[in-house]
């Protein structure tokens, strides 16, 4: 309206989301910001907000997913988006249609944005460089996943007040998480204090460079830090030989009430899920309860909201003026 | 373009709380007193003039109602239309609002479109019993048929000209400014 200065804007987080590479404090703070906004929406008597009315977004995913899928579908029916979700087992893919012709022919059907999960590394930075429309990265590879990170992010922030300053360990296999390399990107952007606790196996190449401690042990690893973060572990790494056997490891990485309370008994222990029960996580019933993974799928919804009001809440023409897009430094 | 003269004083601080008082008044004349009464400011405007009323019909009568804030971003119509998103604001409201006697409180009433959001965003909440309308200023230029329940002043301008409100303790006035170059159309 005329009438009151208009509230500033928030800083633009590009016309898509690939990466959390370079993106600034600033930005990831707009983001939670707002998430926390659509926080709210959920607990109205209409779960619906109208402003991505008309507008129509695609969950292209590849790989199989409950609940990055369904969060993502549940968010844009929540800002009134028209949602199609299109699996590759029961579309033209299996008939050997390319990647760049299936988004194509996605984007001439009329979406404004589209949601891609892919085994490849680099698949949602390949899409936004051949499509018009706006492109968030569902989970690339052993990539990046950044939406699950900033849900991860946004579920600190909730639980502990701040994000600045914490001790946050990740335990697992890092070599392989896509959740944990967009969770070290955003957690230091943050100004966190970053543990890595894994097998020397489980450690990517050229670890020494990244803005983080490395601990083989998980008690020392987790000692007195405020966030623990469990990755899952694929069960086939085992038979990979990246793990002597499930078992071992378990012992040796697992989570469980007795360790956290002797180490970390104030942690936030969160987890991407889906959660291997014994295994990156002890079975007790009670326990599996403490770990916040219910509120991270409830948050899930509301960072997801966030991101795509921000990506497609304005003009849209304004996506093609916008700069470069962050992109990750290739994989 | 963004040459203004220099703003004509509208409203002191002792005229505002006069036509607060007034219209606290009419609130509670036309509800026959606070009961089931909630007050919600529209953002960012209307919030500190709902609390003010709602403290002047406690000193009448006693009781505080409730007061809640909207901020009606995400039911704006020119969101897809506007450069840039503006920066979301928390609404909260502290109780139910079903069959609730809500008064929407802004500052100033223009074309309209803040109050259908905000009517729009309410309903969502739940069912008032009654959405009313309360403004400091209508300015008239109405793209929409609403009309204010309580109106502290009508005030006739043209298009171009800026009605400003400023609500900080003790400094509380409403001033008028108009573009330089711009045709008078008042």
């Amino acid at each position: 309206m005329p009438e009151r200065s208009l509230p500033s804007s928030p800083p633009s987080i590009g016309p898509h989301l690939l990466s959390l590479s370079g993106m600034t404090k600033e930005k990831i703070t707009s983001i939670l910001d707002a998430a926390e906004t659509f926080l709210d929406v959920g607990h109205q008597t209409v779960k619906k907000v109208p402003v991505l009315r008309g507008k129509t977004l695609v969950n292209l995913f590849y790989e199989s997913s409950t609940r990055t899928r369904s969060s993502f579908e549940i968010a844009a029916k929540r800002l009134s988006a028209d949602v199609i979700n299109v699996t590759p087992s029961q579309s033209s893919v299996t008939k050997g249609e390319s990647l760049s012709d299936t988004v194509r022919t996605i984007e001439a059907l009329g979406a404004d944005g589209i949601v891609i999960r892919h085994a490849s590394s680099g698949a949602a930075a390949f899409v936004a460089e051949r499509v018009n429309c706006h492109v968030v990265n569902g989970g690339d590879g052993c990539h990046e996943h950044p939406t699950q990170a900033l849900l991860d992010l946004f579920t600190i922030r909730k639980k502990k007040g701040r994000i600045d300053g914490l001790s946050v360990a990740i335990v697992g296999d890092i070599l392989h998480s896509r959740v944990a390399r967009s969770n070290i990107l955003a957690l230091s952007a943050m100004g966190a204090r970053i543990r890595l606790v894994a097998p020397p196996t489980l450690l990517p190449r050229g670890i020494e460079g990244w803005p983080v401690t490395i601990h083989h042990r998980l008690d020392r690893g987790i000692e007195g830090c405020d966030v623990v973060m469990a990755l899952r572990l694929q069960l086939e790494r085992a038979s990979g030989g990246y793990i002597p056997s499930l078992s071992e490891y378990a012992s040796l990485y697992g989570l469980s009430a007795r360790v956290l309370e002797r180490h970390a008994p104030e942690a936030v222990v969160l987890h991407p899920g889906p959660v291997n029960r014994g295994v990156e996580i002890s079975g007790e019933e009670g326990f599996l309860n403490e770990v916040a993974i219910l509120d991270q799928v409830e948050f899930g919804v509301s960072v997801r909201m966030a991101v795509l009001y921000l990506l497609m809440g304005g003009r849209p023409e304004e996506a093609a003026l916008l700069s470069m897009p962050a992109r990750g430094e290739g994989s | 373009m963004s040459l203004w003269e220099s703003p004509r004083l509208l409203l002191d601080p002792p005229r505002i709380d006069r036509i607060l008082r007034r219209m606290a008044h009419e609130i509670l004349e036309k509800n026959q007193g606070p009961s089931g009464l909630y007050l919600v400011g529209i953002l960012k405007g209307g919030e500190p003039l709902a609390e003010k009323l709602a403290q002047l019909i406690e000193d009448f009568e006693g009781t505080h109602p409730p007061v809640g804030a909207l901020d009606v971003t995400l039911y704006r119509d020119d969101l897809s239309g506007r450069e840039g998103l503006p920066l979301l604001r928390q609404s909260h409201l502290p109780l139910p609002i079903d069959g609730k006697k809500i008064v929407l409180v802004d500052d100033v009433l223009f074309t309209g479109r803040t109050v259908r959001a905000a009517m729009d965003f309410l309903v969502d909440f739940g069912r008032p019993s009654r959405i009313m309308l309360a403004v400091l200023v209508d300015r008239g230029h109405r793209e929409l048929p609403i009309r204010a329940d309580f109106v502290g002043k009508n005030l006739p301008t043209s298009h171009e000209e800026k009605v400003l409100v400023d609500l900080s303790e003790g400094a509380e006035n409403v001033t008028v400014v108009r573009p330089l170059s711009g045709e008078d159309h008042a």
